[in-house]
């Protein structure tokens, strides 16, 4: 018997089901690392040679390189443990959040403040 | 005999946090949802408990992806506030309730729930932004806190209906221990919001706020919504709201007491990518 998806066909969304989990093992596990400041610090000073450190895929380390959250998140990443490279840009929750929706930073910003993204988003492509 | 007294429902976004930890609170933007909480502050002193129960979940913070409890209670004699990446909130950490803890856990075990004993962990936003919300900046936390953790993370994540019996299980618990302790429990997380994806930003004003009136007046009713319409209509990471139901089933209405006091009430958009909501309720005496 199939396990119930029904949550595969949200527009914009990806589910962080045992699936990603697996997918992302190594992807989230190298986030948590960047919980010690030691980490941060040379994660920054090398990112190729700190990623090289963890079995993660090759299209994983990419995707952090260029800070592909998109990418990330189709990779088996998911956002709270994804949220930690950001932390460690410097990054606030609202810049990373906004960077997926193809929004500059202002207009996301602004869109939030006028009340969000309304819940039908999507809706109608999925319909077509 | 230890009694719930009142139960805390409340949005714990992170920026929130930063908000007062960097000194913002004064600004416009920031003044908006802290206004939602003034009439709070002066209730919890004035309420003031001797242990809050606050639900709350994990964001990859205690628990990688290494291990993955559905309901974890810390039993530990206190609690450091985590570093999650831009080093740790600089704010007091938090003292257990060791005894009380290990009593909820012994007797909802017996009652079916099986919950993951943490002896060690540090707390996130999670927790510690509601303790900021409702006590502001203090030198040391006001009370005991016993932190319990929900997995709302990795899907598959419990249900209302799950949530709002372990309340029920965490009443009889907190009534069944000898000490005359009086106990708050805080289901924290949500309103709408969705962090990833193309459809990042969502918020429902509309279904949020119904979701407050259910709350108040139809928690059972409530318990029955399922998952995915959460994730449809809150976003995401709206599921968060499943922990409020936690609370909300520990309150004595729902044992065949009387119902409780609406104290305060409040909805605001947006707190950085989410909206934010909060209620308290009163049990009344």
């Amino acid at each position: 018997m199939s396990l119930d998806k029904p949550y595969a066909n949200i527009p914009g969304t990806t589910i962080f089901d045992a699936e990603q989990s697996r997918k992302g093992y190594w992807l989230n596990q190298f986030c948590m690392s960047l919980m010690k400041a030691e980490n941060r610090e040379r994660f920054k000073k090398d990112e190729r040679a700190y990623l090289d450190e963890w079995p993660m895929t090759e299209d994983q380390k990419k995707s952090v390189l260029s800070r592909d959250m998109n990418a990330m998140i189709a990779l088996g990443g998911n956002i709270y443990f994804l949220a930690k490279i950001g932390a460690t840009d410097g990054k606030s929750f609202q810049q990373m959040a906004g960077s997926m929706t193809g929004m500059t930073e202002e207009a996301y910003r602004d869109m939030m403040v006028g009340g969000g993204r309304p819940a039908t988003w999507g809706r109608e492509q999925e319909k077509k | 005999m230890a009694r719930i007294t009142a139960s805390v429902y409340t949005s714990h976004v992170p920026a929130i946090g930063a908000a007062m930890d960097l000194g913002k609170a004064q600004e416009p933007y920031w003044q908006k949802v802290f206004s939602g909480y003034e009439f709070s502050r002066k209730w919890e002193q004035e309420n003031k408990p001797d242990v809050v129960f606050l639900v709350f979940n994990d964001h990859a913070t205690a628990f990688s992806l290494e291990m993955i409890p559905t309901f974890a209670i810390g039993t530990a004699a206190e609690f450091q506030p985590a570093d999650e990446g831009w080093g740790p909130r600089p704010v007091p950490k938090v003292i257990g309730a060791p005894d009380l803890a290990s009593h909820i856990a012994h007797s909802v075990i017996q009652q079916d729930f099986d919950l993951t004993i943490v002896n060690k962990m540090d707390v996130d936003h999670g927790l510690t932004v509601p303790l900021s919300l409702m006590c502001g900046q203090v030198k040391e936390w006001p009370f005991k806190v016993i932190p319990f953790a929900v997995n709302v993370v990795q899907y598959p994540v419990p249900s209302g209906m799950r949530c709002f019996k372990l309340g029920q299980a965490i009443r009889k618990a907190v009534e069944s221990f000898d000490e005359d302790l009086n106990v708050q429990i805080w289901g924290t997380g949500g309103m709408s919001h969705q962090l990833q994806g193309p459809r990042a930003g969502l918020i429902n004003k509309e279904w949020d706020n119904k979701f407050l009136d259910r709350l108040i007046e139809d928690p059972e009713g409530l318990a029955n919504v399922n998952h995915i319409e959460y994730v449809n209509e809150a976003g995401s990471e709206g599921i968060e709201l499943v922990m409020w139901l936690i609370a909300r089933g520990a309150m004595s209405d729902v044992a065949g007491g009387p119902k409780p006091v609406v104290k305060h009430r409040f909805y605001h958009v947006p707190a950085s990518n989410t909206a934010v909501g909060h209620l308290i309720l009163e049990n009344p005496q």
